[in-house]
């Protein structure tokens, strides 16, 4: 097998252009702000939001830190949910001709709508409502890929297994689980992606105000808009620790087969 | 002492239908057979007339509607979970995620071979089909004939009396082909195992076998068996007269009427260029 080491000259050459193009954008953003004197409830300054940023930074990351606690307990009660269904489902096709259409449609549900109703269920203080936020919308995409991935079996393979009289355990074990690892780590690419947003995003709507979603809201209220600006790049950030983390555990695992990270 | 040995196939009176949308489709009609160890017999026919059906019921992977298949003696069930046949397709169906050497284990390892028996079989069949030094590498890095060679090694894994192959050759160039081709001969004569071969490209089967079983659609039958005398197959096989006449048999068998000696060579060059336009038959 290959080693999933990585080649340093080929990641300098993809991460210039992006790079390169970030650093344009921010200069045309200054530019505009200052040379507009685009007054700072409409838009800051990306130098303004940075100070703003390293003022606030102790607050942003313990924040940081709240959410992406709630995103990560969320991210793997949906994990733990959505392997589970979609084995049961591999297993019992009628169960899953009949489950598969609901999750999908839980698919083009708006799940933060959700946040509000279920903070009305638990203790204002309860992270749990935000986590369940997470793990529901965490759960379609790894139910629907792991579902996909374990549900697929070519003529020639079940062909071959039959004639080897192999037993449906067999098939599961030796097939349908090692093909359906590339389907598992692209269902958790966008699972964790989508956790973070839910775990931000749900704190909009009351609850224990912890995370960076309050952050945001509470900096808006007081008027602190580089502040809000300055939460918001925490909240990217996370969301990039999140991506990244499923796209290298996705290489460590998968190695040559792994999807390339951007 | 002296037991007859029993036949690596015997087919009688298998009949096949399958049940469609409206009624049914007659996929084989009274096809008796059979197969004497170490013989290899091509099944060649155009689309629709059943040699894949007839291939997967020698295999046991469908059931005949009638009729009695025997492997080795053995009804075809129990020839299957003895694991009396090996078998490989047109696509090589090889699992990207192994090694090429843990595909060749995978049918030994789904019946409890152990680790070093195991991996000693593995390298003398890579051997035996000339990838001794591919055993790390995984399929994708492989190109198409080298991947058939894997599928090949693998059906051969428990050393079976009777390998069954499903067109394994009709995704490759022709170059490849025939390398392939005389592999195979090489391959069955040292196993000294029975190969039921289906394909739907007449040099192939006249090329490969003792025996061309010539089979014609709706319903499918067996119309022709031709016999073919060529002795031991090298590349001065392929240029020798007797095989191009045994070719210009199977094709009139194919055509089911007899080509009149005058137009022969002619029609033998028409042939060749409708075989090369279709990529064969």
């Amino acid at each position: 097998m290959t080693s999933p080491r990585i080649n340093v000259r080929r990641v300098g050459s993809s991460l210039a252009p992006p790079l390169l193009f970030g650093v344009l954008f921010l200069v045309a953003w200054q530019t505009f702000v200052r040379g507009f004197d685009v007054s700072t409830f409409v838009l800051p300054a990306p130098t303004d939001i940075w100070s703003s940023a390293t003022d606030q930074a102790g607050h942003i990351t313990t924040a940081a830190r709240h959410s992406g606690a709630n995103a990560v307990v969320g991210l793997l009660i949906g994990l733990a949910a959505g392997v589970l269904l979609a084995a049961v489902a591999a297993r019992l096709p009628l169960l899953g001709t009949a489950v598969t259409p609901l999750v999908a449609a839980l698919a083009a549900m708006p799940i933060v709508a959700l946040a509000p109703l279920l903070n009305n269920m638990y203790s204002p203080l309860s992270p749990l409502p935000r986590r369940e936020v997470v793990a529901i919308s965490a759960f379609v995409p790894i139910f629907m890929n792991v579902y996909r991935g374990l549900s697929r079996l070519s003529a020639v393979h079940r062909e071959l297994m039959q004639s080897y009289a192999a037993s449906e355990t067999a098939v599961l074990r030796t097939i349908r689980i090692p093909g359906a690892l590339p389907y598992f780590f692209t269902g958790l690419r966008v699972a964790s992606s989508l956790a973070v947003i839910a775990a931000v995003v749900s704190e909009y709507f009351g609850g224990l105000q912890d995370g960076l979603g309050s952050r945001i809201t509470d900096s808006v209220g007081s008027s602190d808009y580089p502040g809000a600006w300055a939460s918001v790049l925490g909240s990217i950030v996370l969301g990039l620790i999140f991506y990244l983390g499923a796209a290298v555990l996705e290489r460590v695992v998968l190695g040559p087969r792994a999807a390339p990270v951007t | 002492m002296s037991e007859p040995v029993p036949p690596a196939v015997e087919l009688r009176g298998v009949n096949k239908t399958f049940t469609v949308k409206r009624g049914s489709v007659d996929a084989l009609q009274d096809v008796d057979l059979r197969i004497e160890r170490g013989e290899f017999v091509s099944l060649i026919g155009p689309s629709g007339c059943g040699k894949s059906t007839l291939l997967r019921i020698i295999a046991d992977l469908l059931a005949p509607t009638s009729g009695d298949v025997w492997v080795n003696g053995k009804p075809a069930r129990r020839a299957r979970l003895d694991q009396d046949y090996g078998i490989a397709f047109q696509q090589a169906g090889l699992l990207d995620w192994r090694t090429v050497q843990a595909n060749v284990e995978l049918p030994l390892e789904l019946h409890g071979v152990g680790r070093a028996q195991r991996r000693a079989r593995a390298q003398e069949l890579l051997e035996l089909v000339g990838l001794a030094d591919f055993g790390t590498h995984r399929p994708p890095q492989l190109s198409g004939g080298m991947q058939q060679r894997v599928a090949i090694a693998r059906a051969l894994a428990e050393s079976p009396a009777l390998l069954l192959m499903d067109e394994p050759f009709g995704a490759l160039d022709e170059m490849t082909r025939e390398r392939m081709q005389n592999e195979l001969v090489r391959i069955a004569g040292e196993t000294g195992a029975a190969v039921v071969f289906v394909t739907h490209s007449i040099p192939e089967a006249v090329f490969l076998s003792q025996r061309v079983v010539v089979m014609s659609p709706r319903p499918g039958r067996i119309s022709e068996v031709v016999e073919v005398p060529l002795g031991a197959r090298t590349d001065d096989t392929r240029e020798a007269p007797a095989f191009y006449a045994a070719i210009t048999q199977v094709r009139e068998a194919l055509r089911g009427r007899p080509v009149p000696e005058a137009v022969q060579v002619g029609a033998a060059v028409d042939a060749a260029l409708r075989d090369k336009a279709s990529g064969a038959l």
